[in-house]
């Protein structure tokens, strides 16, 4: 038997041992249901059911299928990874495991945390037991993070930590927190370090954010006096900021993902454009939205989200075709952000009045629903890079373009 | 771009240093200068007739190789960069279409493979007015025993000044907006009763109107029912003509994004400032996102894919908005030297508008699209 074929009939026994170990595992209750389960505001939701599943997933390590198996994850290779997915879909099964730990943090720890951090932080991860938030802006640093001043000294057998960090995801549930610091007040980039922080230390306070859609995704997060033992600075003293930018590029990369499987339809409406105005608007004897200027921005945006999927599919088989590095991706979350805004803005003016309820009688729960993901959509430009940025981004690193002298 | 495969890669290879050889923006200037009535270069039509472009979409039992849209897609994309006037639009794309969709074993053998050695040149004839409206057909055909008798006029023929063969679409009943009663004829190009007036436009391609007095044609396909094969070989066309425009747009955008970083202002690269640099962000998005539509569009032409029509109609609006943005830009961004008949930049405009106009603007395809989608 030839190398290939011995491989495909691997593939094939790993195929029918997930199929089977789903089987038995996945409850049926669960169906169709992987959004339901996350509250809102982020947080863990916590159905009896729910609790299973991820307690199952979490022991198997099946909910980070290619991290390595000695820290109790999957271990599989990427093959592997693609048939559990592809076995997960079949039955409406979904990962229970997510969050910034696994998204962002995970990934990095692998990369750059000593073998110690990894044996310390990745199996609850792994599990979906321990919750981590990202501690990177600050009142004074948004777009130009690397003038964060929260204050990192060391004190011989710990480090002091005084500062307060923003937009803080999740923090009122977080067990801990990734944070840059700044430990050199003489340089900028080469000032900061990357620390991992147990929010439950003396000193953390944490204050939720109410934004403009009613929710508080985000909080403030104060430090007065922290202690953090030595051995929670991940990678060398004043080397933080290429360990933040790494970690950076992988939440841009779980972001344009998510807009890709679908994240431009926020909110609570799933018709289509089109039918949304047929509904509200009417249509006129041709069968046409019978507004004609809305009818063409209407179009102008479908036309928009088409060519942002099929750029989605063409990076896809770019990436699988092995043609090389592909600039597609640097558009992603530019384009993605501005299209997904773009129908919330058009969904809010075809509803007219019914668009602009806040809650409470007189609006069904779609609209009530599409008015809270128009605003809380306007985020979308602003986070992970905003639109400044990432402009900046294909500038310099794509076209090559100087910077200004 | 999408992934190739071995045939693929060597004839874009080939075509991307043929161009650059043998055709740079320069020819295309020479050609323009010496007021060749043609509006191409015979010569060099030939060398690619026998590099094998005439014959992408053409079978090989007649005379091509059957390589398909996408392939000869990479080949648009690369004469597009120097804006090489030839007939592969006319030709290679649109008039082989109607021919491959439309046509019976005879007229196949009849045509095609001529068209493959690069003997003749062929055309389709739609438009009769300033805009581009193939649902409003009035030349009139009367049709009997396979002939049809043609009067009227089509205006805006691409290569109409030089078609061996002139495929016209033709009323022969109903009246004009009615979907159906439309005939394809096929018309010598030196049938009695055809007068053609060789035009100057700013792109300075061949374009012609034609007049028909009597002129007698075959019919392509069948009588009265053309209008279904008329709007596949259209759409066919329109994808073409965008890989065309998307290779266009590339160079144009090359060749400005160039001059943002030599050009020096206030003792520093233009390229520096940043409201330059987020309006070259801003094009490299939208040519990307365009060479998706595109790229999507010829591929579901290969595959036979039931939205041809949709994609099409997304792929032109898109892609005529992408070549009339970078155009502009690339005038502005240059300054007074942008504004000289010296500098390229006036030739990549003054094509981009008339690529955008062929074929149906892009306010004629978003309004196209949202019918095909029900709204």
């Amino acid at each position: 038997m030839s190398a290939a074929a011995s491989a495909d009939t691997d593939l094939e026994a790993f195929r029918l041992e997930a199929r089977k170990w789903l089987e038995e595992n996945f409850p049926k209750s669960l169906v169709g249901k992987a959004g339901m389960m996350m509250s809102e505001d982020g947080g863990p939701a916590n159905a009896e059911d729910y609790g299973k599943w991820k307690k199952a997933m979490g022991e198997k390590g099946w909910g980070t299928p290619t991290w390595p198996k000695q820290y109790g994850a999957g271990g599989l290779s990427t093959a592997q990874a693609r048939v559990l997915q592809q076995e997960m879909a079949k039955i409406g099964a979904w990962n229970p495991i997510g969050g910034m730990g696994v998204m962002m943090f995970g990934p990095t720890l692998l990369e750059y945390g000593s073998e110690e951090q990894k044996k310390k932080h990745v199996p609850g991860i792994v599990k979906g037991e321990v919750w981590w938030c990202q501690g990177y802006s600050e009142p004074g640093a948004g777009s130009d993070l690397a003038s964060l001043r929260t204050q990192c000294i060391d004190k011989g057998d710990h480090w002091l930590v005084n500062g307060q960090k923003i937009w803080t995801s999740g923090a009122q549930y977080a067990d801990w927190c990734f944070a840059l610091v700044r430990t050199d007040n003489t340089k900028k980039h080469e000032g900061i370090s990357f620390l991992l922080i147990d929010m439950k230390s003396p000193g953390v306070e944490v204050r939720p954010i109410k934004l403009i859609s009613g929710n508080s995704p985000f909080c403030e997060t104060f430090f007065t006096d922290v202690k953090v033992p030595k051995e929670n600075l991940m990678g060398p003293l004043n080397g933080g900021w290429t360990i933040g930018k790494r970690l950076l590029q992988f939440e841009r990369q779980g972001l344009s993902g998510g807009i890709g499987g679908g994240g431009l339809n926020r909110g609570g409406e799933a018709r289509t454009l089109d039918q949304v105005a047929k509904a509200y608007v009417g249509a006129n004897d041709n069968g046409q939205v019978a507004d004609a200027d809305l009818r063409m921005r209407i179009t102008n945006h479908m036309m928009d989200a088409r060519a942002f999927m099929l750029t989605v599919q063409r990076a896809m088989s770019e990436a699988k075709g092995n043609a090389g590095p592909s600039a597609t991706t640097s558009i992603m979350k530019n384009a993605g952000s501005r299209i997904g805004q773009e129908r919330a803005e058009l969904l809010v003016e075809v509803m007219g009045h019914q668009g602009l309820g806040w809650e409470g009688g007189g609006f069904t729960q779609a609209e009530l629903d599409t008015v809270r993901g128009w605003l809380g959509g306007k985020a979308t430009t602003i986070y992970g890079g905003s639109q400044e940025i990432q402009n900046n981004i294909i500038a310099k690193r794509i076209l090559g373009l100087l910077d200004h002298q | 771009m999408a992934v190739l495969n071995e045939e693929q890669t060597m004839i874009r290879d080939g075509a991307k240093s043929w161009v650059q050889e043998k055709s740079p923006v320069t020819a295309f200037r020479k050609v323009r200068d010496s007021g060749n009535p043609d509006g191409f270069d015979r010569a060099a039509w030939k060398e690619m007739a026998e590099m094998g472009w005439a014959g992408i979409l053409i079978p090989e039992e007649f005379g091509g190789t059957g390589l398909g849209y996408l392939t000869l897609g990479l080949v648009l994309e690369e004469t597009g960069r120097t804006l090489t006037a030839s007939p592969l639009i006319s030709t290679a794309l649109t008039a082989t279409t109607a021919l491959l969709l439309a046509g019976s074993d005879a007229q196949k053998q009849k045509y095609l493979p001529a068209i493959a050695e690069g003997k003749l040149i062929a055309t389709l004839a739609v438009d009769e007015g300033p805009h581009h409206h193939p649902e409003k057909i009035a030349l009139a055909g009367s049709a009997s025993g396979g002939k049809v008798k043609l009067n009227g006029k089509k205006t805006f023929v691409l290569d109409g000044g030089t078609a061996d063969l002139v495929i016209v679409a033709a009323r022969t009943s109903g009246k004009p907006g009615d979907k159906g009663g439309i005939t394809l004829v096929l018309v010598d190009g030196k049938a009695s009763g055809l007068s053609r007036e060789v035009l100057k436009t700013v792109d300075s391609r061949g374009y012609a109107n034609l007049t028909f007095k009597d002129v007698e044609g075959d019919v392509l396909g069948a009588v009265d029912q053309g209008a279904g094969v008329l709007e596949a070989t259209l759409d066919r066309a329109r994808i073409g003509l965008t890989a065309e425009m998307l290779g266009q747009a590339m160079q144009s955008f090359d060749i400005t994004l160039e001059y943002l970083k030599t050009r020096e202002q206030f003792g520093q690269k233009i390229g520096t400032f940043q409201a330059l640099q987020h309006r070259a962000a801003k094009m490299f998005t939208d040519l990307e996102l365009a060479r998706s539509c595109v790229e999507g569009a010829l591929q579901a032409i290969d595959r036979d894919a039931n939205d041809v029509a949709q994609l099409a109609s997304l792929a032109k609006a898109k892609v005529g908005d992408l070549v009339h943005l970078v155009s502009n830009e690339m005038v502005q961004m240059h300054g007074g030297i942008g504004m000289t008949d010296a500098h390229d930049a006036g030739l990549y405009l003054k094509r981009a508008r008339a690529q955008e106009a062929t074929f149906g603007g892009s306010s004629y395809h978003r309004d196209r699209y949202a019918t095909l989608l029900g709204y």
